[in-house]
């Protein structure tokens, strides 16, 4: 459990290098990442992937927020980084795979799970942002 | 006088579309371009604007007389640092805290700028997550050095190869069969033990997670020609990484 935190850690923030973000915002970019595996690893034993994928990126996309607006800078550097690890890349990389071995029934099974991992970051970094936007709404309403 | 006010309108829109053309070849939302366009154009006097921004040109135009803008976009990478700063410039503008000629020179400097961070560098901070993310793959610490050396191998070539063929797709697809070749060299050599593991962790540094999420939210908010087109780009790449992958299994 501590090698996955630190290595997600480490893995968050490096992408924040490839990704060319500011050097002050690196090591919060790791934070984002190592938090958002941390609830992606807890919920991912009892409940299914995409549900774990969609709740972890709906903390990478809070917690995005709240350090854009501490820091003054833009969301996107934050919920990027931080929701690297949560991409299905490994799935698609085997789902290519048996679709080379002509194993279809995997193949498209495996396919079908990556998309909708896909869906559910997506969601779960817009949910963030909606709500974000109507508290932002009700808060100056009052 | 009417020939000095419309210099001034002339001055706004480009510097508008100085600032929005930065920020999209940076890889910027489109909501983002837009939203910081039409800001710093009313704040310069230009209360009503419209702009079209699509992943290859931006459109920008005045509700007055003058006619309306295009600018084209060819290169996209990602360089979150300048998306940062323009949103610093757009920020000052608009509190009044600089002056036009100021922000269009801060503009300038920030378009001539080269990268935060120089590339062996960068090459290093993904040989290093690729290394990591087999960890989080739950491989084994046996594979570790292994997944470093591929990864590195992965962004070096994608970003040499890129430099001589100008199509993105080749240089992606070169890229990761170099990579998947080297992963199998060492699994045969005895050096690595899970080629899939090693595989998955080093190709994370070219899988196009930022476009994937910036297609979905673009398309989520209304931008359809954007998020369709940066949909289509993001499939581009992860078919180029995939048959590249996939062509080593073929061969071997």
């Amino acid at each position: 459990m501590i090698a996955q935190l630190v290595t997600s850690f480490i893995a968050s923030a490096a992408f924040g290098v490839i990704f060319n973000a500011p050097r002050r915002s690196l090591p919060q970019c790791g934070l984002v990442g190592m938090v958002s595996w941390a609830v992606y690893i807890l919920l991912n034993g009892s409940y299914s992937t995409v549900l774990a994928t969609f709740a972890a990126t709906f903390v990478v996309g809070a917690t995005s927020i709240v350090f854009a607006r501490l820091y003054k800078t833009p969301v996107i550097i934050f919920s990027v980084s931080g929701m690297i690890p949560l991409v299905p890349g490994g799935m698609a990389y085997d789902a290519m795979r048996h679709f080379v071995e002509n194993d279809y029934n995997v193949a498209m099974q495996l396919a079908a799970q990556a998309f909708f991992i896909s869906g559910a970051i997506a969601i779960g970094l817009v949910l963030a942002e909606v709500l974000n936007q109507m508290l932002r709404k009700v808060g100056s309403r009052i | 006088m009417e020939d000095k006010l419309d210099h001034l309108t002339y001055e706004t829109i480009e510097i508008c579309l100085l600032a929005g053309k930065i920020m999209l070849q940076s890889g910027a939302e489109t909501s983002r371009v837009e939203d910081t366009m039409t800001r710093m154009a009313s704040s310069l006097g230009i209360p009503r604007s419209h702009s079209y921004v699509t992943p290859t040109g931006i459109i920008f135009s005045t509700d007055g007389a003058e006619p309306a803008k295009l600018i084209r976009i060819t290169e996209r990478t990602t360089d979150l640092s300048k998306v940062a700063e323009v949103n610093n410039v757009s920020r000052a503008l608009t509190s009044g805290a600089i002056t036009m000629p100021e922000a269009r020179l801060r503009l300038r400097e920030i378009e001539q700028d080269k990268h935060t961070y120089p590339i062996w560098f960068q090459i290093v901070a993904a040989a290093i997550a690729s290394g990591c993310f087999l960890i989080m793959f739950r491989g084994g610490w046996y594979d570790f050095i292994p997944a470093v050396l591929c990864g590195g191998l992965g962004l070096a070539s994608v970003i040499y190869f890129h430099r001589i063929v100008a199509v993105k797709f080749f240089a992606e697809f070169s890229a990761s069969f170099l990579l998947g070749l080297l992963a199998f060299i060492f699994v045969k050599i005895g050096i690595g033990y899970e080629v899939d593991k090693i595989i998955i962790g080093s190709v994370m540094p070219l899988v196009p997670g930022l476009l994937i999420t910036n297609a979905v939210r673009d398309l989520m908010s209304g931008h359809l020609v954007s998020g369709i087109s940066k949909g289509a780009e993001a499939f581009l790449t992860a078919f180029a990484i995939g048959t590249g992958i996939a062509l080593v299994f073929i061969l071997f």
